[in-house]
């Protein structure tokens, strides 16, 4: 489909001869907000929690089928690049949890002040930071 | 459609320099400038402004340019105190009206852009056709079978008025809709802070009957849901309004209907 927006670009010359008109910077130009610097977040960790849902199912069926693919996968995430990707996902799952968490305060219709706002999101970032050094812990102790 | 580069014939070059002669204040202001006649890329061109010659504000540094040093700069302007909604931009990175925003509040140089993701007239002007359409749509007037009283006026109470404070002070700058980056991506169909907020503002008023056909028109995946509470509208508004909050009461009302 056309974006109807398309019309819009349509300028002309003081002479009456059309001219495309330019798009106006925006992501080039827009400094960084925390407001949406979380919502971008929390949408990248979304999309690296899909993909590491289908290393979770990779694990667990190499666990159902014998003990040479589970060696293979343990192999994988206990090597150095492993470990670093499965703290990676740790934290996007605890950030996602935390962001999903004021999302739905948001959903019941509180927390739009923007002293909140700011303040529930820098609430996140600590919460993400404690709770990922914690379980990261947790697995090396575990270990 | 999310396209995060602009179009080859949008890339924002280098422009022309133009030095203050014996200022002790000086400071930068580059400025974009995009000429329908002269068929080249928009240019951002530097002006250097002695700000012990120049009022507070980015509106006073603009006009002083157009002045004084290059006429042809373009830009919206008119109360040159907040309530008109002309001299919105972008400054410093944020969307802003330039009459509010101090020069002293801008550190280093100051870089001004029309509105983002428009499409550009000329300089700072940008085509606000498409917002003004959507804002036709939602019908912003009060609406009613009921006949006005023959004696006066429709009457409300206190409370039912204070619903609308923090609503009908919008002055329609767009500040807000142009700093959303859902709006980038899906302006064509997605209505933008500044219209969801109008439409709340008549969802609202206690006098208006029209609330059942203003939430059908809204029911849409885009119209209204591509609202994804970024909050970037609430943060850049220049009159300290909160259209965010606005669009989760038009959702939770959504809601409370389904039953």
């Amino acid at each position: 489909m056309t974006d109807v927006r398309e019309a819009l670009f349509i300028g002309r010359t003081t002479d009456g001869r059309t001219v495309r008109r330019p798009l106006s910077p925006h992501l080039q130009i827009y400094k960084p907000q925390i407001t949406s610097a979380l919502s971008i977040f929390h949408r990248i960790t979304g999309v690296a929690l899909s993909v590491g849902a289908f290393i979770l199912v990779w694990w667990l069926v190499a666990a159902a089928s014998s003990d040479e693919s589970f060696a293979t996968v343990s192999a994988v995430l206990h090597s150095w690049i492993g470990k670093l990707a499965l703290i990676g996902w740790t934290a996007a799952l605890w950030y996602h949890f935390c962001a999903g968490l004021r999302h739905l305060v948001w959903d019941s219709g509180h927390g739009f002040e923007l002293e909140t706002v700011h303040a529930t999101g820098r609430l996140v970032l600590i919460a993400t930071a404690i709770l990922t050094a914690l379980t990261v812990l947790a697995g090396f102790i575990a270990l | 459609m999310a396209e995060f580069t602009l179009p080859k014939n949008s890339k924002v070059q280098k422009g022309k320099t133009f030095p203050a002669k014996d200022a002790k204040n000086a400071k930068t202001f580059n400025i974009y400038r995009w000429n329908p006649d002269d068929g080249a890329n928009p240019q951002m061109d530097a002006f250097e402004i002695d700000l012990d010659k120049c009022g507070p504000m980015v509106l006073d540094a603009l006009i002083k340019i157009k002045n004084e040093v290059d006429t042809t700069l373009t830009f919206r302007r008119s109360c040159r105190e907040g309530i008109c909604g002309s001299c919105a931009m972008n400054i410093d990175g944020t969307n802003t009206l330039a009459c509010l925003k101090p020069i002293a509040e801008v550190k280093g140089e100051v870089n001004i852009n029309p509105l983002p993701h428009m499409p550009v007239i000329k300089d700072l002007v940008p085509d606000l056709s498409q917002a003004y359409a959507q804002y036709r749509s939602i019908e912003p007037w009060l609406q009613s079978d009921t006949p006005a009283p023959p004696d006066g006026e429709r009457r409300q109470s206190k409370e039912e008025r204070a619903k609308l404070d923090g609503m009908w002070e919008c002055i329609l700058c767009f500040c807000c809709t142009t700093s959303c980056p859902s709006y980038w991506w899906n302006g064509d169909r997605y209505l933008g802070p500044a219209t969801l907020m109008a439409a709340y503002r008549w969802i609202a008023d206690s006098r208006d009957e029209r609330t059942g056909e203003r939430l059908d028109a809204l029911e849409d995946p885009f119209k209204l849901y591509r609202c994804h509470t970024i909050m970037n509208c609430t943060q850049t508004c220049p009159k300290g309004l909160n259209p965010a909050k606005a669009i989760a009461e038009i959702k939770s009302k959504m809601l409370e209907r389904q039953g």
